[in-house]
């Protein structure tokens, strides 16, 4: 068992009970950036150089979809032996007009999900390493 | 912008795709050898030689055009080697295009060869957390073959695609490039073997996703003058318009290798879609309309994206593509055939060479060469291909 859990990338998302993805702001011209941007806006109409952070809606709607029947190569670290498939989602954001690929949340598949479909953010175990959990943010779908 | 000279493709030239595991380069210099040979021009007489980087093969991939200089006996030639992963090629072609347009020089060789590994394309080893390719698939476990699916869904859900429009591509593609004695996988495939073919990202099966493979492709280009005098009496195919265009924000299209799109809650949509402004930038360029084609070479990763490309280079209207296809319009034989070669269906993947082996194929059938998959009276065809992290590629070649 597991006594730690750590976030597998720093910085994206919360892992509070009602997780968020973090992205940035541009504070001139009001773009959002997932994973974050800093530095100078990419909104070529911009010239702004300053960010603030920002909690992306946390449920959007279904993109597209698809699963993987078989293990991806490294860098990605399977979580069992032998491998279980997963699915993935493209999400898209109403309010932020972003379009978010992560995975679909453990138990739920391409029949699942449908285009349009709504899911909301969730964050689970990815790996493990050295007893340590490290968690990825999730698209889990819910009742429309 | 004004609508640019044309430059020669006085030879053409590919090893065979396959599978062998030997050094790159073997392969980039037969590929060049036949090009030379195909374009009666020596070696020592290339002034600029463009290369097609593979990341795969350690530093000689990375300076890829002077490896094969090398290999083929420097001769003091000017050199470039350009990367844009499945763009490569063709942003080679255009650095020798420019050049010969530039009066800088008369005669350029472009090459582009790779040797891959088995299955799934990987991302370069080590630890990067800066670098996208490698987060999607620490992070998401995200393949290529994840976002061909991503699309294909796409169709499905919008347009009503089905199981069988894809497999019809694949028969169709293995059916063209049957006699195509470059193509790696030359047999006839059935509607069932391909619905048979284990799932690897729904909806798209084995025989559906393109493989990976070693092989080559080379042309020569001349400027329109040399030509005349080196091959006098015989009008060579020309290239008339190259596209390399980026994105225009914000695109909303998720694109390998990326986990997320542009947001678009500042700023209103562009004009046209990525994928749509690479074969209008050539359009454009070239003065010459969709209409006017007589066949088309797309970058049919999947089958699925095959009928994607249809729309994209504006044969038909978005959501129609099913229906040319079915209709045999894109048949060899058929109104606009597509991939004529068998594509990558027939082919698999050799990264920095594919963009140029398209170009081969195209010149092939523009001079009436392409015995076995001839589309007759072929007069002008494009070629198309999208590189990840940006890259647009098109190439527009009439007689």
């Amino acid at each position: 068992m597991s006594t730690t859990a750590v976030p597998a990338v720093e910085g994206w998302f919360t892992t509070d009970a009602e997780p968020h993805l973090l992205g940035t702001r541009c504070t001139t011209c009001g773009t959002v950036f997932f994973p974050k941007a800093d530095g100078f806006c990419r909104n070529p109409a911009c010239r702004g150089r300053d960010f603030e952070e920002v909690e992306l809606s946390r449920t959007g709607k279904v993109w597209s979809y698809t699963d993987a029947q078989y293990q991806p190569p490294p860098p990605y670290l399977p979580a069992t032996d032998p491998y279980e498939p997963f699915a993935l989602a493209a999400v898209e954001l109403d309010a932020e007009q972003v379009v978010i690929l992560g995975q679909v949340a453990t138990g739920y598949g391409v029949d699942d999900l449908a285009v349009g479909a709504p899911v909301e953010l969730v964050v689970e175990p990815l790996y493990e390493i050295d007893g340590v959990e490290h968690l990825i943010y999730r698209w889990r779908p819910v009742a429309p | 912008m004004s609508t640019p000279e044309p430059v020669a493709v006085l030879g053409a030239g590919m090893h065979e795709w396959g599978k062998w595991g030997r050094s790159f380069h073997e392969y980039g210099i037969e590929a060049a050898l036949r090009a030379l040979d195909d374009a009666g021009i020596d070696w020592a007489d290339v002034e600029f030689v463009a290369g097609g980087e593979t990341v795969r093969n350690g530093y000689p991939g990375y300076v890829a055009a002077a490896t094969i200089a090398q290999a083929l006996g420097w001769n003091g030639a000017r050199v470039a080697t350009c990367y844009a992963a499945c763009a490569s090629g063709v942003t080679a072609l255009d650095a020798a295009r420019a050049r010969i347009l530039a009066g800088l020089c008369d005669v350029a060789l472009v090459v582009g060869a790779d040797t891959t590994p088995k299955g799934f394309l990987a991302p370069v080893a080590g630890e990067r957390w800066d670098d996208p390719d490698w987060l999607r698939f620490r992070l998401l476990g995200a393949t290529n073959p994840t976002y061909f699916a991503l699309y294909a869904r796409r169709r499905m859900d919008l347009y009503g695609a089905t199981d069988a429009d894809f497999a019809r591509v694949k028969v169709k593609n293995a059916r063209h490039g049957l006699h195509n004695p470059n193509a790696r996988y030359r047999k006839e495939v059935t509607m069932e073997e391909v619905l048979a073919s284990p799932m690897v990202a729904d909806p798209l099966r084995l025989l559906e996703i393109c493989a990976t493979s070693d092989g080559a492709a080379a042309v020569v280009l001349t400027s329109m003058d040399y030509a005349r005098k080196h091959a006098a009496g015989s009008s060579p195919v020309r290239i008339r318009a190259v596209s390399t265009v980026t994105p225009r924000f914000p695109n909303t299209v998720i694109e390998m290798p990326n986990v997320s799109t542009d947001s678009a809650a500042a700023l209103a949509l562009p004009e046209l879609s990525f994928r749509d402004s690479i074969a209008a930038g050539a359009y454009e360029e070239a003065g010459i309309g969709p209409d006017e084609l007589s066949l088309a070479e797309v970058y049919d990763l999947s089958t699925a994206l095959e009928l994607d490309w249809y729309e994209n280079i504006g044969i038909c209207k978005p959501g129609e593509a099913e229906k040319l296809l079915n209709d045999g319009d894109t048949t060899i034989g058929g109104r606009i055939p597509v991939n004529p070669s068998g594509g990558l269906a027939c082919f698999g993947e050799a990264v920095p060479a594919q963009a140029i082996a398209q170009v081969c194929e195209v010149t092939w059938q523009l001079r009436g060469q392409a015995t076995g998959r001839q589309v007759e009276g072929a007069t002008a065809g494009i070629t198309v291909n999208q590189g990840l992290f940006g890259h647009g590629s098109a190439v527009l070649l009439t007689t």
